[in-house]
């Protein structure tokens, strides 16, 4: 591609290694001025590090970045300031206790006489970009009074604030509601309308095709294209991303529920600071259901498991399987009990890293007389069983029962964690973000698990940030809002604007609600 | 490049190119200090190996820290930073001479009462240093240096209590005969007996010598089971899932709190032994007034250090540092370089034996490398 001052970034031939790994391999980005486009690719892609290179972050090995038709080294980020870049992190960059206008000019204090900050002029010029671009956030707010959404504006004020004309924005909407995203894009709207120019992020096709004009894909470090997001539809745009065609809806038949064996009856926890994060929660599952809890982060979630798992005490109410309460216990006893949890935290809750495959997948187990007699574990049983656990659960590479598990990909100790609490075989099976970090090829395998657990006749229950995931896969969707199921539906009878506002904390207007 | 990299990457590697830059910085120091390295070096290995007795004093010297880096090197593989081994083991000599001093039963009962005692001790304070952390989350570190000082005191205090002080000395009365573990003590000082060791000047020199007692093949043996525990048994497997990672061993309902107890009691055990074996094995069999650590318990982390935390590489590198311990000496004796040499020795090697945690590293990338010409 030609050189051409029409374009607000040009980078070719982008090259970057870490170490011996090769995150970008000659990947080029051509951005129109005054244009949003997106950047497509799954989990470790290599589109953080493109755009970490764009703002300085990074060096590149090779290749050359031209912004507005010159070339530039950019050696730093103060250098990608100085041309106008400004970037919205993935993990936002905020001092929790300073207000929004404190950070804001965080770096670029306008000061007065004698040095001293003059917050009003600051306040003002806040203001004013606000209302320019109807970015609506409280100046005066403290940071950590304000719901992430609120926070990612304080991002993109910041880098307005410091006068950038090319906003990059990495996974902005991981972390909103549906509703919330609507805004921002309108947001983004505004701003081109003003002559900015926006490079998205994502790995969601649904918002590629309502904010952006023109999308580059790369996978794997490798550039594949650039197409006009009008002239292709999400599968084209998947196949593209994935590298072969992909499902993107779950293939699954109705559910066929049973008796309900498990039961949470006004269930309260408190967390670390003493607050109510989970209150008087009730809710119950059947054999054979998927009961897909969706919320925010922070709702409850974190400790509604930790409650059923017996990490954290149940301040009141009952938790029961099978009839058997099982709150306030011991993790063990949940385990004989029959529940078995993908927790959400791999690395932290789910694995013991510098242990081998074969120790990890027995460590609900390895106390049974299937691997231990008189306390002497049985290696080789222990190795043969884990081995067919990798051959039927297609863990890779294969035959990796012997080397710790930490050598293997997130998708495969994923898949160690799911075969390692299936073999339970548990009347319920909890599974908290199952999915998070996982390439698409990997979502539809656990999705296709879970379903499968389901028609083997054990209840689920899936805990998830991903709306999308919960409507999908879920026989019945509960939203969770500040500690309890605000409602709850079955699969189909509900839209993803009704559940974004519940998971807000909106009220339905009782003509809407479809739930008896 | 294959191979290379293949031998660089086994954790013995790294510990032998610690060993040589060990040697190669104490041979700077001591040429920069105005001595031949050469002829101090000869004159360490002289003093290591020239005599069965030398030798024999070497594996004597070694027998607790052998112990003691098992204590520290079984902790580690546990999740814990056992800095106590040092009170540990002060604890086992002090109530093995509790023990020892007042009870006289038949060698066959009170060799084992004795040891056992000074194991209890070690245990003892293993397990207050456990239990304060799993009850209150007290970090290991600073209990076990308490408890440190609690044990030099300790040991103090019964130095000069009435009932222990041996009348004009700094020490304990010593525990009674029938607590000694060298081998054959009353045969070999007998008539017969040394009319016997004549004839073999080799056993003479070692038996008659030195204190040659039962303590090492103890260690030995205590090596192979706590490596057993380890790696073989189920107590092992909570032990390492614990220290590896509490959270995810909690979550698959190991019981955290118990075994981070389990796991302090056993290590203190293994340092009581050592303070234990040290008493009813060697001369005095007291223990005496102390104005600072003996170092046997804080050697023993350099000895788990050197060994990489492998119980039985513990018995190889408790051989080494015994060996530079007491070769040491010699090296003073006969080239006059002060003994600051060995303890920069020793220091060096722990240093690059912590640094050479990167050759395997190294090796993978080497090993790549390699692969790429290949291609
Ligand atoms: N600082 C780093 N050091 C080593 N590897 C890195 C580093 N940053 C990113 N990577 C690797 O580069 C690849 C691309 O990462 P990234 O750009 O973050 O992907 P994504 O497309 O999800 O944003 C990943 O495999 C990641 O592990
Ligand atoms: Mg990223």
């Amino acid at each position: 591609m030609e050189v051409s001052t029409e374009y607000a970034v040009q980078m070719h031939g982008i090259t970057k290694r870490f170490g011996s790994f090769c995150a970008l391999d000659h990947v080029n980005l051509d951005v129109k001025k005054g244009s949003i486009h997106a950047v497509l690719g799954e989990n470790g892609a290599g589109k953080s590090t493109l755009m970490n290179i764009l703002y300085g972050l990074y060096q590149a090995d090779s290749g050359e970045v031209y912004l507005n038709g010159k070339k530039t080294a950019i050696k730093n980020p103060n250098i990608a300031i100085e041309h106008g870049i400004g970037m919205v992190h993935q993990h936002f960059m905020l001092v929790d206790n300073f207000t929004v206008t404190q950070n804001i000019i965080l770096g670029n204090e306008v000061t007065g006489k004698f040095g001293i900050i003059d917050t009003k002029k600051a306040r003002e010029k806040v203001l004013e970009i606000v209302k320019k671009y109807g970015l609506e956030v409280d100046p005066d707010a403290k940071i950590e009074d304000i719901s992430v959404g609120m926070q990612q504006r304080v991002e993109i004020l910041k880098a307005l604030y410091r006068g950038a004309d090319l906003l990059i924005l990495d996974e902005p909407t991981a972390v909103l509601i549906p509703q919330e995203i609507d805004e921002l894009i309108g947001i983004m709207r505004s701003l081109i309308s003003d002559g900015k120019t926006i490079i998205i992020i994502t790995h969601k096709l649904k918002e590629i095709k309502a904010s952006s004009e023109v999308c580059t894909i790369i996978r794997r470090g490798q550039y594949i294209d650039t197409v006009s997001v009008a002239d292709v539809d999400e599968e084209q745009l998947a196949t593209k991303m994935v590298g072969h065609a992909v499902q993107l809806v779950v293939d699954k038949t109705p559910a066929k529920p049973g008796d309900v064996i498990f039961e949470i009856d006004h269930l309260t926890v408190k967390d670390e600071r003493g607050l109510d994060s989970v209150r008087d929660l009730s809710l119950k599952i059947r054999r054979g259901e998927i009961l897909g809890i969706a919320g925010i982060d922070g709702n409850g979630q974190k400790e509604l498991v930790e409650a059923i798992t017996c990490l954290a005490r149940a301040q009141s109410g009952t938790i029961k399987i099978n009839g058997a309460e099982i709150q306030n216990t011991t993790p063990r006893n949940v385990i004989d009990h029959k529940v078995s949890t993908i927790h959400e935290d791999r690395q932290r809750r789910g694995l013991v890293l510098p242990f081998t495959v074969a120790e990890n997948a027995v460590i609900e187990k390895y106390r049974t007389p299937e691997f231990s007699t008189h306390g002497k574990i049985d290696r080789t049983k222990m190795s043969l069983f884990t081995h067919k656990l990798i051959e039927d659960y297609d863990v890779r590479p294969a035959g990796c029962e012997n080397q710790p598990v930490r050598g293997l990909s997130g998708g495969n100790q994923q898949k160690v964690i799911i075969a390692r609490e299936i073999s339970n075989e548990p009347d319920l099976l909890i599974a908290v973000q199952p999915t998070r970090g996982l390439d698409v090829g990997a979502v539809e395998y656990v999705h296709k698990m879970l379903v499968r657990e389901r028609d083997a006749g054990r209840a689920v229950l899936l805990i998830s940030l991903e709306l999308d995931e919960v409507m999908n896969v879920a026989d019945t969707i509960g939203i969770i809002y500040a500690g309890t199921i605000v409602d709850s539906f079955p699969q189909g009878q509900v839209d993803e604007n009704t559940i974004g506002l519940l998971m807000a904390g909106g009220k339905l207007n009782e003509t809407d609600s479809q739930n008896p | 490049m294959k191979l290379t990299a293949k031998i660089l990457k086994k954790p013995i590697a790294s510990t032998l190119i610690a060993v040589f830059f060990g040697f190669i910085v104490a041979a700077v120091i001591l040429l920069v200090a105005g001595y031949h390295p050469g002829q101090a070096f000869s004159a360490l290995f002289h003093g290591i190996f020239a005599r069965p007795k030398y030798i024999s004093n070497v594996i004597i010297k070694a027998t607790p820290i052998i112990l003691t880096g098992l204590s520290v090197a079984f902790a580690f593989q546990t999740g814990l930073f056992n800095i106590g081994a040092e009170g540990q083991y002060i604890a086992g000599a002090v109530s093995a001479v509790l023990v020892g001093v007042k009870l006289n039963l038949p060698p066959l009962l009170q060799i084992p009462a004795v040891v056992l005692a000074g194991v209890l001790g070690g245990t003892l304070f293993g397990w207050v240093v456990g239990y304060l952390k799993a009850k209150f989350g007290i970090h290991e570190v600073i209990t076990s240096i308490m408890l440190n000082w609690i044990g030099l005191y300790l040991s103090n205090f019964v130095v000069a209590s009435s009932a222990y002080h041996m009348p004009n000395s700094t020490s304990s009365y010593p525990v009674n005969e029938s607590s000694f573990t060298m081998l054959l003590p009353n045969w070999k000082t007998s008539d017969a007996g040394m009319a016997a060791l004549k004839q073999h000047k080799w056993l003479y020199d070692v038996m008659l010598k030195t204190d040659v007692n039962f303590g090492f093949l103890i260690a030995v043996l205590m090596a192979a089971f706590i490596w057993y525990l380890l790696y073989r048994s189920t107590k092992g497997y909570e032990l390492r899932a614990v220290g590896f990672n509490r959270d995810a061993a909690e979550f698959a309902g190991i019981n955290v709190n118990r075994n981070i107890v389990d796991a302090m009691v056993i290590a203190g055990a293994l340092s009581g032994l050592a303070g234990a074996l040290a008493i009813t094995g060697t001369a005095p069999h007291s223990i005496s007034t102390l104005a600072a650590f003996e170092n046997n318990g804080f050697n023993g982390l350099s000895v788990a250090l050197i060994a990489g935390s492998s119980p039985v590489g513990c018995i190889f590198a408790g051989l080494l540092f015994g060996g530079l311990l007491y070769g040491g000496q010699s090296v003073q004796q006969d080239v006059g370089a002060p003994t600051e040499i060995i303890n920069i020795m020793i220091g060096t090697i722990v240093f690059f034996v912590a640094l050479t945690k990167v050759i395997p590293v190294l090796a993978e990338k080497l090993e790549k490398r390699g692969a790429a010409h290949v291609q």
